[in-house]
């Protein structure tokens, strides 16, 4: 790909005056707001996911403080503080459910999946396939501002009745009849229809994903010759528009059942509560590798760029991607285990289960084979992606101990739960996301962050969240249940040590803020190809931050260049 | 037996069903006679409820693993856990750890400052796709297994009870025992304290079951879902309204096991734990005479199978409960 940059900007060379900041920029409102441009609208989807991740953060952080000892300590505070005044017994418990429901819908809707997708999506998919832009730049547009939307409908639920108390506690699963019957008030109301906004907006941007990879990629950029990144975008835009109008189904008739006395999930008219489950985790469970796949492609690319080798195994590593997703439609049951399935079903949903680890340990191992043989530098979005690497197989292989229907019998709803989806969330997508943020910040800043604040912020993030998610496992394995407010004395331990591991992972967070300070005050400027000889993709060949519009000249892209 | 038992696992049901009841009847027919007198028994002294076994049914401080198992499922899962999950799990992260350092120092930049071009190697990703697969393989026949024990169904005479989640308290209704119900809310803090039982767990009422024999357990939710959870048997089953789960459950020794709802269920739903007390048959008749109504199952409708039964039964029908366990306990 070396060869393709150094003739790109040659043959860019004579519209130089292009890649400046002189090329026609709308002004504030009209480009911030009304915003066509696919670098600006990932823009402002990443600084919406800091925003939505940092309530989700401060959430979980009133949780944990919650937890660290037996006990009910701060919840009537908060609830006297979000305007319930002398809160009852029941309605401080009741915004403990509150909290839960928003932390989970939240940190999945408003903020991995803003940021992956929308945010890395969107700034990278059209540049590295050699694109201007997105399909349908206005679509792109309304697909961020439904999500905004959906963000602001959740918060209103905060603040009206749920039943109990105020705000919708049914947990991010929404189970009927907890759903419906079981929470008067608008607030659950206001929760779904957030979902339908955000919703909506995600299958907006799924139909533009697809249709720019299938149809705007520069002359020579076969589908064989993506970046992973891309395929990666790819398979979760599929995922979206197959899953998300289940979803969309499931919860439009929650939302009948609860106002116009329909009875979908209701038995006393012949429905079924656990015809929502089925519903739910149809979509639901595609939605993980929604939320980890994208982060899958952003670690290929860190890894081969700083091992200064090609993918090892590209074709698998694609078509792992696939696979993956093809399966992750056929296992959601695994998240019933203990609905009353019948010893067939559990037998099929354990069979399939564990066959996702086959693809998933492909990809692990191309990962290290990539490594194997390269001259690996350690800069601040590769010790990200290892750190990945190692934190998602500890997720990984405790998710197949929970697809052995017998023994998730055992651990169904516990902390060890908590603790699997945080290890392939948290410390996954999570990570990937930050590893993505120190491998593309220059580019899309024009400014360097502190490499020496971005070793630190790893550092600490390491050991807090391995230490909040860690001793889940043995809550989990001890009986603990989730969602529960208040634990027997037994538990104390372990949720002790996990309070104090949100402490330091929020150092960690303020460390990464003062990085994006540091950048914007006094931070170099970037060049093009800030990464040297491995960063071979198209972003590459591009000014940091890229021109407004980029490839006025179209790429191409010769037979011999890799990946 | 477990190729039998897994290829029945998609379908087969028949051939199943044979190799498992084969053994399952021998078992039920030597154990017939001896078991139909001893479940009439009552022993004298009414019901005191058991003082748990510190650190048995229940968590332990910081404890790192599962909850000493009780049953035999569990027992099963157990041994499944710790010896091939577990061996699976540690192997798999520790080779991923140890590639991860091993290129981490042996092609670093400076140890390795040309980086090879190799990007594909076929047998290399045939071996790291196959032997997953055997790996899993490894895992899966004795978790079809598990399962299939699991889901034996109990035999025709096995005492049925049912389990039904409220918002937010357990109502444990013996329909073999006169029907009667007993309804269980949480202790508080205090008094849980006071009678030696851990916070958060204890209940005014006790789950009492008998001790050694399979229980047709079935649960339901009576307003949302509920979940009927005991760490220490290996034991979960949602209770949803409107539907009725069964499950067998099986308490290999007498004691206090500890539980709690394990489904969201609204405000309290960490404040609606589940108490088990197995005793053994006597003290469980015993238990089950100080209600109102109450009979000892099995007891009229078997006057062919125990003579003793036979004896007592008019009076049962006659006498009211206290005095039908002195009846009872005198014919023994």
């Amino acid at each position: 790909m070396a060869t393709i940059a150094d003739e790109f900007h040659a043959h860019s060379d004579g519209h130089v005056h292009d890649h400046h900041d002189h090329d026609h920029k709308p002004g504030f409102f009209a480009r911030w707001f009304m915003s066509t441009n696919h670098k600006d609208i990932g823009t402002l989807y990443l600084i919406f996911a800091i925003t939505a991740g940092i309530i989700g953060g401060a959430i979980s952080g009133i949780m944990r403080a919650e937890l660290a000892q037996p006990g009910i300590q701060y919840l009537g505070f908060f609830a006297d503080l979000l305007g319930t005044k002398n809160p009852s017994f029941d309605q401080q418990l009741h915004l403990w459910n509150v909290l839960i429901t928003a932390h989970g819908l939240i940190m999945v809707f408003f903020m991995v999946m803003p940021a992956i997708i929308g945010g890395f999506g969107n700034w990278f998919v059209p540049i590295m396939i050699g694109a201007p832009d997105m399909a349908f730049p206005r679509m792109n547009n309304i697909s961020f501002w439904l999500t905004v939307a959906g963000f602001c409908s959740l918060l209103c639920s905060a603040f009206v009745p749920g039943g109990t108390g105020q705000g919708a506690g049914i947990g991010w699963t929404a189970y009927a009849p907890l759903s419906t019957s079981g929470s008067q008030g608008p607030a659950v109301d206001f929760a779904i229809f957030s979902l339908h906004l955000a919703g909506a907006g995600s299958i907006m941007g799924a139909i533009n994903f697809i249709t720019t990879i299938f149809n705007m990629r520069a002359p020579g950029m076969t589908l064989h010759k993506m970046p992973l990144f891309v395929w990666s975008v790819l398979v979760t835009a599929f995922l979206l528009l197959l899953a998300l109008p289940v979803l969309a189904a499931a919860i439009t008739m929650l939302l009948t059942d609860r106002n116009f006395h329909t009875t979908f999930f209701d038995a006393a008219g012949g429905g079924d509560p656990v015809l929502f489950q089925h519903l739910f985790w149809f979509f639901g469970h595609p939605e993980v590798y929604i939320m980890i796949l994208p982060g899958f492609g952003i670690i290929s690319q860190i890894v081969s760029t700083f091992s200064r080798k090609p993918v090892f195994g590209y074709l698998g590593m694609a078509y792992a991607m696939v696979a993956i997703g093809v399966v992750g439609f056929v296992v959601w049951a695994h998240h019933m285990y203990t609905t009353g399935l019948s010893e067939d079903v559990k037998m099929y949903f354990t069979t399939a289960t564990m066959v996702i680890a086959v693809p998933t340990g492909i990809k692990i191992f191309s990962w290290i084979a990539t490594m194997w043989g390269g001259s690996i530098r350690f800069a601040s979005p590769m010790v990200w992606a290892i750190g990945f690497i190692f934190l998602f197989t500890v997720g990984g292989v405790t998710g197949v101990e929970l697809a052995n229907g017998g023994l998730d019998d055992n651990l169904q709803d516990t902390y060890y739960v908590v603790g699997h989806f945080h290890y392939v969330l948290s410390l996954g997508a999570v990570t990937s996301l930050f590893a993505g943020f120190y491998y593309w910040f220059p580019k899309m800043s024009g400014r360097w962050h502190s490499e020496l604040l971005s070793y630190l912020h790893f550092a600490v993030f390491f050991v807090g969240v391995n230490m909040i998610f860690f001793p889940m496992h043995f809550l989990g394995m001890q009986g603990m249940p989730r969602r529960y407010p208040d634990f027997t004395p037994a538990y104390a331990y372990w949720n002790h040590i996990a309070t104090i591991g949100y402490m330091v992972m929020a150092v960690s967070i303020g460390i990464w803020l003062i990085n994006i300070i540091y950048a914007f005050t006094m931070g170099k400027k970037a060049e093009g190809n800030y990464w040297g000889e491995g960063a071979t993709t198209l972003e590459w060949t591009l000014s940091s931050p890229p021109p407004f519009h980029q490839f006025e000249t179209v790429p191409v892209i010769k037979d011999e260049d890799h990946h | 037996m477990i190729l039998g038992e897994v290829s029945g696992a998609f379908g087969r049901r028949t051939l199943r069903l044979a190799l498992k009841t084969l053994p399952g009847l021998a078992l039920i027919a030597a154990g017939a006679v001896h078991a139909a007198a001893d479940r009439l028994a009552v022993a004298p002294g009414g019901y005191t409820p058991m003082k748990p076994t510190p650190g048995k049914g229940m968590p332990v401080d910081g404890g790192l693993t599962f909850q000493t198992q009780y049953s035999p499922t569990g027992l099963e899962a157990l041994w499944m856990h710790d010896n091939i999950v577990m061996t699976v799990l540690i192997a798999t992260t520790a080779f991923v750890l140890g590639l991860l350092i091993w290129v981490m120092i042996r092609y670093n930049s400076r140890a390795n400052p040309v980086p090879s071009k190799t990007s594909h190697n076929t047998l290399l990703e045939v071996v790291w796709t196959g032997i997953p697969v055997l790996i899993l393989l490894v895992v899966f026949v004795p978790s079809m297994k598990l399962l299939a024990h699991q889901f034996k169904t109990p035999p025709k005479e096995a005492l049925t009870i049912k389990a039904i989640g409220n918002q937010w308290y357990w109502t444990y209704a013996y329909p073999d025992n006169g029907e009667f119900e007993v309804t269980s809310n949480m202790l508080s803090h205090e008094e849980a304290i006071k009678r030696g039982e851990p916070p958060q767990l204890a209940a005014d009422n006790r789950m009492v079951v008998p001790v050694g024999e399979p229980i047709r357990l079935q649960t339901t939710g009576a307003d949302v879902i509920h979940s009927f959870a005991v760490p220490s048997l290996w034991f979960k089953l949602d209770a949803v309204p409107g539907r009725i789960n069964e499950k067998v459950l099986f308490v290999k020794e007498p004691g206090v096991y500890y539980g709690q709802c394990s489904e969201l269920c609204g405000a309290r739903h960490g404040y609606m734990p589940i108490v088990v007390e197995a005793l053994p048959r006597p003290q469980y008749n015993a238990w089950v005479m100080t209600h109102a109504g109450a009979k000892i199952d099995g007891a009229p409708e078997a006057p062919a199978a125990a003579p003793v039964a036979a004896a007592a039964a008019p009076a049962a029908e006659a006498a009211s409960g206290t005095e039908v366990a002195a009846a009872a306990s005198s014919g023994e």
